[in-house]
């Protein structure tokens, strides 16, 4: 363990499983919703002839679980800073990129194993993978999910100090992010309003690769897919090396 | 040799100017203390001298690294111990000083030796392996004297070390502080508003107030300036009786 990199991602996966509590409820919640989805609207999606929900819901669920945690993934830098650590790591002969990577890739390996548990957890209520041959695809999409939404999550973080404020905004995004992309269930009957809207949101591609690289029909090309999450994971990356660059405390 | 290089430093937030034009040295070897009521702008100071808040105006040299662009020479070459407690509790006192140790890229063969080296130092090797959320103020306060030094700074800096600390934590730390100063010529700076330790511990001392230093030297020159006996009336004949309002460090 030399550099700052590794450093980082190794504390931020050490907190995380040391923190129980944090682990459950992060767990539960997708699970709740996958009950209430499975029983809830599992019925009415198969009636309208659109073929087995549980293989539409479960790459969805994956998909917003690990949206969840990713985004939750700042919360861990406003804690820092409210408990002090982060002063630690800001006054450290290391490049200020190599700490926001290292944070981000951390949260993302731990948002990447619950998606993996929700995952099996789908396995256990009849989901089946149809290719085997582009489940690896599944498992960077998964990955690359949760670095986006990481670096997302830490970059807004890293511009509040306030414990409340930030899950407040973080919830008031993300929930519509899930509902209109189509993780859930399908945005085709939706008004032209929401429909646009559905276009502009980025997980929307995110949760349309994911289901693709599990076994659904692709609604689009998945090129577009791709190119839309480099590009922001791109953006991302860059503004929120510019945000800790200049980071005080 | 000058360890601390201040020149014409200034901070404003905003319109508010917290540091206002301030300029010191200090020796290589000395030990320098801010003596200042809350909210005189001390650890404004500490933080732009640690490269973690960046100065409106001035210049500040760290062991002759300019902190502009020399960051990170000026990080390797000093240790702080900040107001705040800036230990992660969730982790165990060995795991803070592990992960600071591969921070500061201390050759892995001797971290283990060293960190526990550092734990015996301050009495607290029997309890590396416990969290650190379950320490008192005091034990928090000497592991981070501990990881404060991991490195071998040339320059330690705390800010208001003693704050809420019992007698005999207080003592143990300012004889460790002397101690390491004599042995190891760490340079010292620190910042209190208590009058007691900054007479039996600090060479030099500068009375800051309202972001300006009123005053500095040694304690003898100060009172001499002031026409004072004792440096408790030194500094309120300089800073004034009016009282204070404690605010939370940011
Ligand atoms: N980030 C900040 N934003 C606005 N004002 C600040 C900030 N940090 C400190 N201040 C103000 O600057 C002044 C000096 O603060 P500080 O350096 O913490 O004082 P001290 O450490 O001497 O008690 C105080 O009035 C404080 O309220
Ligand atoms: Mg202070």
């Amino acid at each position: 363990m030399n550099s700052a990199l590794v450093v980082m991602w190794h504390r931020q996966i050490k907190s995380y499983f040391r923190n129980r509590q944090r682990l459950a409820v992060t767990l539960v919640q997708p699970s709740l919703f996958l009950i209430a989805f499975r029983f809830g609207i599992g019925g009415m999606f198969e009636q309208s002839g659109r073929g087995n929900y549980i293989q539409f819901l479960i790459p969805g669920i994956v998909g917003m679980t690990i949206l969840m945690s990713s985004t939750m993934g700042g919360m861990s830098l406003i804690w820092d800073k409210q408990f002090g650590f982060l002063k630690e790591t800001l006054v450290a002969p290391v490049s200020r990129t190599s700490l926001l990577f290292g944070r981000c890739l951390g949260g993302a390996t731990t948002s990447f194993v619950q998606g993996l548990i929700v995952l099996f957890l789908g396995f256990s209520m009849g989901f089946r993978i149809i290719n085997w041959g582009l489940f690896p695809l599944a498992l960077i999409v998964m990955f690359t999910i949760a670095l986006l939404f990481n670096l997302l999550g830490t970059s807004i973080a890293s511009k509040f100090d306030d414990m409340h404020s930030f899950p407040a905004i973080m919830n008031f995004m993300v929930m519509p992010m899930i509902f209109i992309s189509g993780a859930l269930f399908p945005t085709d009957g939706f008004p032209p309003v929401i429909k646009f809207l559905v276009k502009i949101n980025p997980f929307t591609y995110c949760n349309h690769l994911l289901k693709y690289s599990m076994g659904s029909a692709a609604l689009h090309s998945i090129l577009l897919d791709i190119a839309v999450i480099v590009i922001i994971v791109s953006i991302l990356g860059s503004l929120g090396t510019y945000f800790f660059n200049k980071m005080e405390t | 040799m000058i360890a601390i290089d201040v020149k014409n430093l200034t901070k404003k937030f905003d319109q508010f100017v917290a540091v206002d034009d301030i300029s010191f040295q200090v020796e290589k070897g000395g030990i320098f203390a801010f003596l200042g009521p809350n909210g005189a702008g001390k650890s404004t100071v500490i933080k732009m001298m640690t490269t973690i808040l960046y100065p409106t105006d001035g210049s500040i040299f760290i062991n002759n690294y300019n902190i502009h662009n020399e960051k990170s020479e000026v990080r390797k070459s000093i240790g702080v111990i900040f107001q705040d407690h800036t230990l992660d509790d969730e982790l165990t006192a060995y795991e803070n000083l592990y992960y600071h140790s591969a921070l500061y890229k201390i050759p892995e063969r001797i971290r283990r030796e060293k960190i526990d080296d550092m734990l015996h130092y301050v009495g607290l090797l029997d309890r590396k392996n416990d969290l650190v959320r379950t320490f008192s103020g005091g034990m928090k306060r000497r592991i981070e004297i501990a990881r404060g030094l991991l490195h071998s700074p040339t320059i330690l800096f705390l800010d208001e070390p003693t704050l809420g600390l019992d007698v005999q934590t207080r003592a143990f730390l300012w004889n460790y502080i002397k101690k390491i100063n004599e042995e190891q010529g760490i340079t010292i700076f620190f910042t209190t508003h208590n009058m007691e330790e900054v007479e039996n511990i600090a060479t030099k001392i500068a009375i800051i107030d309202k972001g300006r230093i009123l005053s500095q030297g040694t304690s003898k020159e100060i009172k001499k300036a002031t026409k004072t006996k004792t440096l408790e009336n030194a500094f309120l004949t300089l800073t004034g009786y009016g009282i204070r309002e404690q605010s939370a460090d940011k």
